[in-house]
């Protein structure tokens, strides 16, 4: 099956699985209109901070026990990489939980440099559309996952609007989700900042309740107009991410999607499927079948959940 | 030692300069800088002098901040006093003179103590345990909610000046690396042999 053919496919099975006949419609319908926990934390990114040296992309690749990189951490030339074609810069993926990118944009000839990683969505795609209940968002703000449930169907990759889930393939049997997850199980639940915030010598991650940095940005902008674009990208979009952006240059010019809805993207998936009756009787049966091939045992079932896996913090 | 470091207890060359009582202090340099990256430029911010009388300062400080990944520092210390027109392009509080600072400078007045003027006292040393987050956030003001540690307050003050006028702006250009950072980095003698997997794409 082509790449697009299997994108088309996993659209509408997504559109199957949110709407199905299993326990979890009801919490993705459920979910629209939640802004998040009250108390969730957040982290203010502030790209005019950035001065693109990687340091927050080793401190997760260790934090997280990521393999070792193709080439060192401190090594520039991984802003040269274009990837698929010529035109995609560095994307997260399996092994890598964050990338920082470099964009000509910046003021006065200076590059400018974003960070990627998931922004941990209010009200977030890849859980909606996963019907197996792999996500979780923690009442800290976290989107995690457990990938002893997960079947590798890709629901979330094709649903999440910053494309960030990626899968590891290690087992022919069970690919299993891999992304960031604000460093729950070893730092956020212990009130702690993820890795990458600690390590950032600018501070270009600041760590607080999502709805102080809210205050915080605007303050920046309101001291310092002249520094910054006036938008808080991730307040508003896809109905609130608990990761926000500051930006020096227009959004769209650093990488970022700026067409991006208000609404949560389940929006969307509930409005599909209404016109889609015979999708909605077809894939949800497909897909528990799947799923119960994947966890009846074998490799899948050693699998372990990726907030078990730690040994140590 | 640099040329511009005449090394511990000597007068500070450039406080001659801007009038007033704090220029006419004995003021004793602290030059010889090892470990601790951060530790560097506490120079910087420590209090320059008591009421008229000469203070020593301690010869090295030891900050734990990314002490692991990078070793100490030498800041000349001099060299920028010549560059800079005064200590204000570097301190919100230089000893004796008032907060620039205009988010400081709404509580903070220039009759606060010597100890309220160090960096430190302001920039926290560890912002980032579960204790200082919380206490940061607590904070009824929002200057302080938006205070950097004092890692950040370092390399925000510095890169951004040095961006500016051309300076260094490459890490080890100011902090050599140590093994451990080699480690954490995956470089030097710790780089990938070609095994590794491949970059994010
Ligand atoms: S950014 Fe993508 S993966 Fe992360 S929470 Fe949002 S939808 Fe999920
Ligand atoms: S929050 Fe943790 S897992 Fe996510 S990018 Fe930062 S260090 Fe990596
Ligand atoms: S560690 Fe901070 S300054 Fe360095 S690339 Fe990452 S976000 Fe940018």
């Amino acid at each position: 099956m082509s790449k697009m053919t299997r994108r088309k496919f996993l659209s509408v099975s997504l559109a199957g699985a949110a709407a199905g006949t299993f326990t979890l419609s009801g919490k993705a319908i459920g979910a629209a209109g939640f802004t998040g926990y009250p108390d969730g934390m957040g982290v203010l990114v502030d790209l005019t901070r950035c001065i693109g040296c990687r340091t927050c992309e080793a401190a997760c690749n260790e934090e997280q026990k990521l393999p070792a990189p193709a080439v060192p951490f401190d090594d520039h030339s991984v802003f040269d990489e274009l990837h698929h074609g010529g035109t995609q810069k560095r994307r997260t993926d399996e092994n890598a939980f964050t990338v920082v990118n470099r964009y000509e944009a910046g003021k006065e000839g200076q590059p400018a440099y974003r960070k990627i990683q998931c922004n941990h969505c209010n009200e977030p795609a890849c859980l909606t559309s996963c019907f197996v209940n792999a996500y979780t968002k923690t009442k800290e703000g976290a989107v995690i996952y457990n990938s002893k449930v997960c079947v590798g169907c890709r629901n979330c990759m094709v649903a999440c609007p910053f494309r960030i889930p990626a899968y590891s393939y290690s087992s022919a049997f069970n690919p299993v989700i891999r992304k960031c997850i604000f460093c729950y199980d070893t730092r956020l639940k212990f009130g702690r900042p993820p890795a990458c915030v600690e390590a950032c010598p600018q501070e270009v991650l600041t760590f607080g309740h999502r709805k102080n940095l809210i205050k915080v940005a605007y303050e920046r902008i309101r001291v310092n107009p002249g520094r910054y674009v006036g938008h808080l990208y991730g307040e508003n979009e896809v109905g609130g991410t608990s990761w926000m952006y500051l930006s020096g240059v227009p959004f769209e010019e650093v990488g970022f999607d700026t067409t991006l809805q208000k609404e949560p993207i389940l929006a969307n998936a509930q409005a599909f499927l209404s016109n889609v009756p015979m999708v909605l009787s077809i894939w949800p049966a497909l897909f528990l079948g799947f799923h119960r091939l994947a966890t009846r045992g074998g490799e899948g079932a050693e699998e372990k959940p990726a907030t078990e896996k730690r040994e140590d913090i | 030692m640099s040329e511009h470091g005449p090394g511990i207890g000597q007068n500070l060359p450039g406080a001659g300069r801007r009038g007033g009582p704090v220029n006419r202090r004995k003021i004793m340099k602290p030059f010889n800088w090892i470990a601790g990256s951060v530790m560097v430029l506490m120079v910087i911010c420590l209090p320059l002098s008591g009421q008229g009388d000469t203070l020593k300062l301690p010869e090295t400080v030891t900050l734990d901040n990314l002490a692991h990944l990078y070793g100490g520092a030498e800041f000349d210390h001099d060299m920028h006093l010549d560059i800079a027109a005064d200590c204000t392009e570097c301190h919100h509080h230089a000893a004796g003179v008032p907060t620039t600072n205009e988010k400081c400078a709404r509580c903070h007045g220039p009759e606060d103590t010597l100890e309220a003027q160090t960096c430190q006292t302001c920039h926290a040393v560890d912002p980032f345990s579960a204790e200082a987050v919380t206490a940061k956030e607590t904070d009824p003001s929002v200057y302080h909610i938006d205070k950097p540690g004092l890692k950040a307050a370092y390399h925000l003050n510095c890169l951004n000046c040095h961006n500016e006028m051309g300076g260094p702006v490459g890490c080890e250009d100011c902090h050599e690396r140590t093994e451990a950072g080699d480690a954490f980095y995956h470089s030097g003698k710790y780089a990938p042999s070609g095994e590794g997997t491949s970059s994010a794409h």
